[in-house]
């Protein structure tokens, strides 16, 4: 086995998933069978091989940091499910 | 020949010349949709009074000789391109009822030409798929056989344009999910280099490999599409500043001399034999044409499909991170905190394979395993980019088929992701090179449904590929081939 169901619970939980008995069986079996495939890639010596993140090569992206027109507040609470007063309304985070 | 059987640029010679307004094509798509797609189930929203505005505006713009090359002509969005005022799913519940407030730059570049958007088109779940199966509307069929998937993720798009819905359309292509479809849908898709085209206002999936690119009736379309949209965007600091080719300039300059590379790697047993013949016959047209067909190698081809699920979930898992029912989209409270409704909203607003890959990414990212295998893959996609940069180093454009066999049924590998994962074999490597790829029609198989070639250019290289592209589909009828609809 390459991952067990423990480990998928836990995985659930970092990705904030709350996932049914039987979504965390059926993603153990899953998930143990392409992480099984992937491990292909450990046939490869790649020690001494630079990681890519980007395809394009490409330095820091600079701008003149100058003051544009934004979305502004209205817009961007317009399709929260709970917004007040311009905010975001969220359950209480501290007890 | 009925309006919407024509070309886009048709449609252009046919506005310009006053035969047409962008009215009668706007109405004519519009009836069209209503009486196909039904069937089809291509078109998530429909924006018919908005389109038949624009249309007008279109249509007093020409008259006025102030027409630019898309004014009035009549397109269609992959439901991932944010559209201001108009509803943007992605094929997701969690997403289901949100309204953009902003246009991405693609669109609005297409807006400020004057054309007409008809509305948005079904996907795979935030592009994540290979059959259009995935989306939380209900799955697309192929045009060309109801009974078999039109491939994915931009399984909409592709079948739109194969049923005639709409001039053409945009999509994206994070792993093949523009030529996939297109190949499977007998029509044209192109994905452009990694940095060609603004990203901004795109709904992200995986942010180092998704790139925009037209899905069209022909290579022409293509080129004038991808004119429209290609780019610098200081919005997207991933875009690249490079100057833009005039990409219709050179299409007709032939294919004599070129240099097109044929990966061995590609050629494998178990590609099914009416591909393997209709990719054949292609090789032949174009040495005919005056092409120089060599043999290349990519060595780390069979890594690739690995590398990708790895990356492409990481990077997912990443941007899917923002869905937590509080800013926008689906929110399930229970009242018992702030964690569990995250948990709650998204769980109710995914899909399962989306809920799949987040878990696969987050695995792969997390502490303990982001070395064996985010880094590692990471590593690999370093030795697949540098098998296509020495391939570029002798050739020109190389050839291969999109993908191992034509559309599948509908069902047939739902059951298995991996299975699924792999029909995207010969299309993801080009995302991972950050390079560019083109789908055209080359065949039909015994079962009537179209195949598909893939033309991979260098980086930036889309104008060479157009004119190999277009050089192929002017010696052939496979491009004329309707889906019988």
């Amino acid at each position: 086995m390459k991952i067990t169901r423990a480990q998928v619970e836990h995985v659930a939980r970092l990705a904030r998933l709350a996932l049914a008995d039987a979504e965390l069986d059926a993603l153990t079996d899953e998930m143990d069978a392409i992480l099984g495939y992937v491990e292909t890639l450990n046939s490869l010596d790649t020690d001494h091989i630079v990681p890519t993140s980007h395809a394009v090569p490409m330095e820091n992206a600079f701008r003149d940091d100058t003051v544009r027109p934004s979305l502004g507040t209205m817009k961007a609470v317009q399709n929260a499910p709970a917004a007040a007063g311009g905010c975001f309304v969220v359950p209480k985070v501290i007890e | 020949m009925s309006l919407t059987d024509l070309t886009l640029h048709a449609m252009q010679q046919r506005l310009r010349n006053k035969e047409v307004t962008s009215v009668e094509l706007t109405r004519a798509f519009l009836e069209r949709i209503g009486s196909v797609d039904p069937s089809i189930n291509a078109y998530l929203t429909v924006t018919a009074e908005q389109a038949l505005e624009d249309a007008a505006r279109a249509d007093r713009r020409l008259a006025e000789g102030q027409g630019a090359e898309l004014t009035g002509i009549p397109l269609a969005l992959k439901d991932i391109f944010i559209t201001e005022g108009v509803r943007t799913t992605c094929a997701s519940r969690i997403l289901e009822n949100f309204v953009p407030p902003y246009d991405g730059t693609a669109v609005a570049k297409l807006k400020e030409q004057g054309a007409v958007l008809l509305g948005k088109l079904n996907m795979d779940e935030f592009a994540m798929g290979s059959s259009n199966e995935n989306s939380a509307f209900g799955a697309v069929k192929n045009p060309w056989n109801l009974d078999f998937v039109p491939g994915g993720s931009s399984g909409g798009s592709a079948a739109c344009i194969a049923a005639r819905l709409a001039a053409a359309t945009l999509g994206t292509d994070t792993g093949g999910s523009i030529r996939q479809p297109a190949a499977n849908c007998g029509v044209v898709g192109l994905k452009p280099t990694y940095g060609r085209v603004s990203r901004y206002g795109v709904i992200a999936f995986a942010s180092s490999l998704d790139q925009v690119g037209p899905i069209a009736r022909d290579v022409e379309d293509c080129a004038i599409l991808l004119q429209a949209v290609a780019g610098y965007d200081a919005a997207d600091s991933t875009s690249v500043d490079m100057p833009v080719p005039d990409y219709r300039a050179t299409l007709r300059d032939g294919v004599k001399g070129l240099k097109i590379g044929l990966p061995r790697e590609y050629f494998i047993e178990g590609l099914d034999p009416d591909v393997q013949q209709a990719t054949d016959d292609a090789i032949a047209v174009l040495r005919e044409l005056g092409a120089e067909l060599v043999e290349v190698a990519l060595p780390h081809t069979e890594y690739a499909v690995a590398c990708y699920y790895l990356i492409a979930t990481a990077e997912a898992s990443s941007n899917l991170a923002r869905y937590d029912g509080v800013r926008y989209g689906r929110r399930v409270d229970r009242g018992q905190g702030l964690i569990d409704m995250f948990m709650q909203s998204r769980a109710a607003g995914f899909g399962p394979e989306v809920k799949r890959r987040i878990m696969l990414g987050t695995y792969a990212l997390s502490s303990g395993y982001y070395d064996a295998y985010y880094l590692k893959a990471q590593k690999v996609r370093t030795l697949i980019r540098q098998d296509f940069l020495d391939a570029f180093a002798k050739v020109d454009v190389m050839l291969t088929p999109v993908a191992p066999t034509p559309a599948f049924r509908l069902g047939e590998k739902l059951a298995d992701p991996l299975q699924m994962y792999l029909s995207d074999i010969f299309t993801i490597p080009v995302n991972l090179a950050g390079t560019c790829g083109m789908s055209l029609p080359c065949g039909l198989s015994r079962d009537g449904l179209p195949i598909g070639l893939q033309l991979i250019g260098r980086p930036f290289g889309e104008a060479a590929l157009l004119k190999a592209a277009y050089a192929y589909e002017q010696a052939t009828t496979w491009h004329r081939h309707l889906a019988p609809l």
